[in-house]
């Protein structure tokens, strides 16, 4: 796999252990009307110890492992001289940590459904025909700064079984690889003004509307490439690292 | 008032939903020519140092069934305990082990099988060895939060018997959930989302 402990970074590693999660910000694992959850829930408490090593570390993934094609879903599969078909936007924003610094050298790769709502997935049968030139993933890594790019088209909304008509509101999966194992997250981004999210059970999960709202990306007219593609402004929080200055040290350290 | 903290607050977890492999393994669901390889799946090459183990980790929910479309990553040490990340600053690891490793569930028989190599022991915060374990992430359609726990071996009984985070388990009848027995050529470890055999998840 290749993967590089050098980050073009000047920055001393950092070492701390991560802010606690606050659980009430995010959805509890049981929340019935998402059908799934019901038995995929664990019931008991959770054991909470303070980050060890074990949290605090994490693999390192290097730009050198992506491809020219990675961050371009327009493009990544289809066939030469041909693009998916859908709207055609710009993802872009920045991976912060809670102490609003960006986070160098983050993972993030993302899925979606196509622009009729369906996924390139055996699983998937929804009728809305499949885009022969879409496959729906995609990947990059920040930047320095925590910025990140990417180009797709905007998913279509789609109907899925559980209650009798839900539908999933459009939206994009996207999975964070932070500097620590305890920073690992998966989270959905939304797009600005569509109705289907707040009658959402999986949006609905999240039992705070402002959490809601974070997830919610917004139209950024400025970001835009004129005659080519709208786009969307998604920044993703990890969990901040405590300062290591007044910690007790490891032995060896 | 007071002065703001001026801080953030972490990004909300959702589901990774039923097509999680599209994203996390596309290769391994049938879209290819995106990435040449679906990372996370081999961890060790022939220079690697320590002694080869296999993992069969299965998800089972709250009525015993298999998740099917499940994903697990785990995270770990060498053979010598050191974890190959800029924040281990205790030496530098093995060059031929990354430590991290994902796999898919199997559509058919839920197993998640990973080759890999037997960590070698890290300290816990006031310097004590914690036994060796691996880290687990899980993830699937109908978890709302990726799950944290780990994995240890049952052929370390003595180091279990003084793993600092192992002895803070409340209620000894569960530390069994987090012992995989050796099964042949592998360790065994089923995950229990729910039920009387409840796995202890952790909260770190």
């Amino acid at each position: 796999m290749p993967m590089t402990a050098d980050l073009g970074s000047n920055r001393a590693p950092e070492t701390g252990a991560f802010f606690q999660r606050d659980r009430t910000w995010h959805p509890p694992a049981l929340t019935p009307d998402y059908k799934t959850s019901v038995l995929r829930s664990p019931q008991k408490a959770l054991l909470s110890f303070d980050n060890t090593l074990s949290e605090i570390t994490g693999p390192v993934f290097g730009h050198a492992m992506l491809g020219a094609l990675d961050n371009d879903l327009i493009h990544n599969f289809a066939r030469p001289g041909e693009s998916a078909i859908g709207e055609r936007i710009i993802v872009y924003g920045r991976v912060l940590d809670e102490r609003r610094r960006g986070v160098p050298g983050v993972l993030l790769e993302f899925w979606q459904a196509n622009a009729g709502g369906r996924y390139r997935h055996k699983k998937d049968g929804y009728l809305a025909a499949l885009d022969p030139n879409f496959g729906g993933c995609g990947r990059t890594i920040t930047g320095e700064d925590g910025g990140y790019a990417f180009r797709t088209v905007k998913p279509g909304p789609y109907p899925w079984p559980n209650g009798p008509n839900d539908w999933r509101p459009s939206h994009i999966h996207f999975s964070v690889f932070g500097r620590g194992f305890a920073q690992r997250l998966i989270t959905q981004m939304y797009f600005e003004g569509d109705p289907l999210i707040w009658h959402c059970p999986i949006v609905r999960g999240i039992p705070d509307k402002a959490a809601i709202k974070t997830l919610i990306a917004a139209l950024d007219m400025q970001a835009t490439v004129p005659m080519d593609a709208r786009a969307y402004k998604f920044d993703i929080v990890l969990r901040g690292r405590r300062s290591s200055l007044f910690e007790n040290r490891l032995e060896g350290n | 008032m007071t002065q703001s903290l001026d801080r953030l607050k972490e990004s909300p977890s959702q589901t990774a939903g039923p097509y999680v492999h599209i994203g996390l393994t596309p290769n391994f669901c049938g879209i290819g020519g995106v990435i040449p390889s679906d990372l996370g799946t081999s961890m060790v090459n022939e220079r690697t140092r320590g002694e080869r183990i296999g993992l069969k980790i299965r998800v089972l929910d709250g009525t015993g069934t298999p998740l099917k479309d499940a994903l697990v990553e785990i995270w770990q040490a060498d053979a010598d305990g050191l974890y190959n990340s800029p924040a281990e600053l205790r030496g530098t690891a093995d060059p031929d082990f990354v430590g991290w490793g994902r796999c898919p569930s199997d559509m058919e028989t839920g197993l998640c099988v990973f080759e890999t190599i037997k960590p070698g022991c890290v300290p816990f915060g006031d310097g004590r060895l914690m036994a060796p374990h691996i880290s687990l992430w899980i993830v699937a359609r109908g978890i709302n939060i990726g799950l944290h726990t780990r994995l240890f071996f049952a052929d370390e009984a003595k180091a279990n018997a003084q793993d600092p985070i192992l002895a803070r388990i409340e209620h000894r009848v569960r530390v069994p959930t987090l012992i995989a027995e050796r099964k042949g050529d592998a360790y065994v470890f089923d995950v229990h989302l729910q039920g009387d055999k409840e796995t202890v998840f952790f909260d770190s």
